[in-house]
């Protein structure tokens, strides 16, 4: 029995290559003290980096009306940040019942002025975004981020029925006009809200439905228009034409007598809400129909709040932690040689490869704890300092968090095990450590650094995508969100891979490096 | 001192090292210039360029070649032992580093001159091709122009200081490793930071750090709103570069090789 539950011989051997590694490695006190070196300065310069940033925003052109602190930015259901502007027209509707409204039109202008001054309705043309909505909302409050389920017809992506932000399904296609109106209908039973569409107000098709948690007994019902800014941030507006509306416990128009006048809501529109708008939403009723016009968004909100993220920060101290980390994922192979203790080392272990494997395993280590310390430490006390300075942070759950600390220290161990590798074919330390810098760090550069991301722009995002750099996607925190036109792009913020595809990347450059230096270390004599 | 600059030459010329390195600025700075040129695309709109500091980007990466050059001029001697015996043959440590000195930017300064052509050669012929042309209102690139030619010079000039600082920080440190990394933090480093600080600090942090008050010399268009006017900045940068040469002294004489 004890021969299957004791440990095989190759692998007893490598545990004391991994024991021998080790122990030379934490025996070198300049290396600890370099290690310390670079937790610590990526701590301090996360804590400058986030101690020069201060948010202030003016609601006016006048001086006077500027103070510190960021705009108000709604939270929505899941604690996500939200854009919630719009214009509702709405009655107050108690227990089940239903909605169902004609849309005739739908057109919208667009701010047309010099990007610097407030937008207004004065310098506009005539246009419509591709998100613009107007449909039927039912929401329990009109406080923004509130939960709520609507149906509605957009600028360019056809019928919709969308919930708490985040949630879309597509209905019939194609743009409204006065010889293509739309029929839409919404109704509650229970906590469940189902949306309708029909292109003859006859024949009726369900486009989703939702099940929303704690709605009360009494809702808000009615009509809505928003309109978000374009992808290159101009404000616009959409009006909207209902008619046929028909509301109540059923869906016939002798119910609209009973339930009382419209009340319109501009919802999201202070000076100190964050959204864009060009101010000037409302409603107009004539005999037959309803006119709203709204500019704003139901939708996620994206980097468009100029915020930050909790990992904003971090990225100098991490620069300084590579290179740290690479001058000593460089000695750890190159002072061997240069001292003659890798004929020692071969010696004890006469599996190379095993020595190579025992070295990638330490230095990884300490470089993935030197990493995901430091950023365990710094996130909470950059978010903590840039909060202070009236910043706004965009919301990470826990797990997108670990992600970054996860990525911090994965970042710097890939890193420090390539090099190691680069060490070891070069064999000299200047060689290589001008090797790992130029080709691990400096990409980097490109991003935030020298060139700039707006001037280079097109190079920096394929550096981003195809170098080491790549591996800094693992810092992404920006949310995107398919039901914004945004431009996604790095002069935004915005990675361009998704973050475990940029750390793959890395992950490539560091096992191509160590598979090259394994071949070498066994061809070549010590 | 003409032996110490002979001895030091031989050591220079006879180390396979010194060649790479060579062909190594020439083909990163030459391609960096390449790559950018050719990436670069310039919508009629935008913010006015400089093509001439466009195509001399190529520096920006060669001189981490040149300052590893430098670094191991001194650094491998004290690796391998032969300090001992240089200073041996040479007691007089004054002499010494001022024989690798002269050898080493002279090195530098031949090396910098192709590579600073090929940068231009590269921006002459890919950056029209980008939008950086007369019709866009950019004259073609040619060293017949002023502050052309004052580039051209200045990053020849900057190449060979870098060699100076690298050399001075090899000689503080004798650690070859820690010498390459602390050469190029110090060069890389501080821009980095410059973008991500805002307010005078960015300001203060481009004039006083060695790779970006050192490469003001490249700029061709609006010198006034520089952080640092070209020459003054190049001065910085020799500044950096005596100062480092000067440590290295004080520590070669104070202690044991």
């Amino acid at each position: 029995m004890s021969s299957l539950t004791e440990p095989s011989r190759s692998s007893r051997s490598f545990r004391a290559a991994l024991r021998a590694e080790w122990t030379k490695f934490r025996t070198v006190r300049g290396w600890m003290i370099g290690l310390v070196f670079a937790a610590l300065m990526v701590v301090l310069f996360t804590f400058l980096q986030a101690n020069g940033k201060h948010t202030g925003y003016c609601t006016t052109p006048n001086p006077s009306s500027c103070v510190n602190g960021h705009q108000y930015v709604p939270s929505g259901p899941d604690g996500e940040a939200v854009a919630d502007t719009y214009e509702l027209v709405a009655k107050q509707l108690t227990g089940d019942g239903t909605i169902t409204a004609r849309i005739t039109s739908l057109v919208g202008r667009i701010w047309a002025g010099p990007a610097n001054e407030a937008p207004s309705l004065a310098d506009t043309e005539s246009g419509l975004t591709s998100w613009a909505k107007a449909g039927l909302l039912i929401t329990p409050s009109t406080r923004q981020g509130s939960s709520y389920a609507a149906v509605m017809t957009t600028g360019g992506h056809g019928v919709r029925f969308q919930y708490d932000y985040t949630n879309d399904q597509a209905g019939l296609p194609g743009s409204i006009s006065g010889t293509a109106p739309r029929w839409l209908r919404l109704t509650r039973t229970g906590n469940v809200i189902t949306g309708y569409d029909s292109s003859d107000g006859t024949h009726w098709h369900t486009v989703g439905s939702a099940q929303l948690a704690h709605l009360p007994t009494t809702v808000y019902i009615g009509l809505f228009a928003t309109s978000p800014t374009t992808s290159q941030g101009s404000a616009t507006t959409a009006t909207a034409s209902f008619d046929d509306i028909a509301i109540g416990p059923q869906a016939d128009r002798a119910a609209q007598a009973t339930s009382g006048p419209w009340h319109s809501m501009s919802i999201g529109t202070g000076p100190r809400d964050f959204y864009t708008t060009l101010r000037n939403s409302g409603y107009r009723q004539t005999s037959d129909s309803i006119l709203v016009t709204g500019s704003g968004d139901i939708a996620p909100a994206v980097a468009e709040v100029g915020g930050d993220t909790a990992s904003d920060s971090l990225l100098f101290g991490l620069v300084i932690a590579l290179i740290v980390l690479i001058v000593i994922g460089t000695m750890f192979i190159t002072s061997e040689y240069r001292r003659g203790l890798i004929r020692t080392t071969f010696a004890a272990t006469p599996d190379r490869g095993r020595v190579l494997a025992a070295k990638a395993v330490v230095i990884g280590g300490v470089a993935f704890a030197v990493g995901a310390v430091a950023s365990a430490v710094a996130i909470p006390l950059g978010e903590h300092v840039m909060s202070g300075n009236g910043n706004y942070i965009f919301p990470a759950d826990s797990l997108t968090v670990a992600r970054v600390i996860v990525g911090s220290g994965a970042l710097v161990a890939l890193t420090a095990v390539a090099v190691l590798g680069l060490g070891t074919i070069l064999r000299r330390s200047a060689g290589a450590i001008l090797a790992g810098v130029v080709v691990f760090v400096l990409p980097t550069f490109t991003g935030p650094g020298i060139i700039g991301p707006t001037s280079a722009g097109s190079a920096a995002t394929w550096l981003y995508r195809v170098t080491p750099a790549a591996g800094f996607s693992m810092l992404g925190l920006l949310p995107r969100s398919g039901l914004v036109s945004y431009q996604y792009t790095m002069g935004n913020g915005y990675y361009p891979l998704p973050p475990w595809a940029g750390l793959l990347v890395l992950a490539t450059y560091t096992t191509v490096a160590l598979s090259a230096a394994r071949v070498v270390l066994r061809r070549r004599d010590a | 001192m003409t032996d110490a600059l002979r001895a030091e030459w031989t050591k220079l010329r006879t180390v396979t090292g010194t060649w790479w390195l060579v062909v190594g600025v020439l083909a990163l700075s030459v391609a960096a210039s390449a790559g950018i040129a050719a990436s670069t695309h310039v919508s009629p709109g935008g913010a006015s360029q400089d093509p001439t500091k466009l195509s001399l980007i190529g520096v920006d990466l060669g001189q981490a070649v040149v300052a590893v050059l430098a670094v191991l001029a001194i650094t491998e001697e004290y690796g391998t032992g032969v300090i001992r015996v240089t200073l041996t043959a040479t007691p007089r440590r004054a002499v010494m580093l001022s024989a690798k000195a002269v050898n080493i930017a002279g090195l530098a300064l031949i090396t910098a001159v192709p590579a600073v052509v090929g940068c231009l050669i590269a921006g002459r012929l890919l950056l029209p091709q980008a939008g950086l042309d007369p019709a866009h209102g950019y004259a073609l690139i040619s060293i017949a122009h002023g502050p052309t030619l004052r580039a051209a010079v200045g990053s020849v000039l900057y190449l060979g200081l870098i060699a100076l600082l690298g050399l001075g920080i090899g000689a503080v440190l004798r650690d070859a490793a820690v010498s390459t990394g602390i050469v190029l933090g110090l060069l890389y480093l501080p821009p980095l930071f410059a973008q991500l600080v805002s307010g005078p600090w960015r300001r203060h942090i481009q004039q006083l750090a060695p790779m970006t008050a050192g490469l003001a010399i490249q700029a061709t268009r609006n010198i006034r709103t520089l952080p640092i006017s070209p020459w003054a900045g190049l001065a910085v940068l020799a500044a950096w570069a005596a100062g480092m040469l000067l440590i290295g002294l004080a520590v070669l004489k104070a202690r044991d090789a």
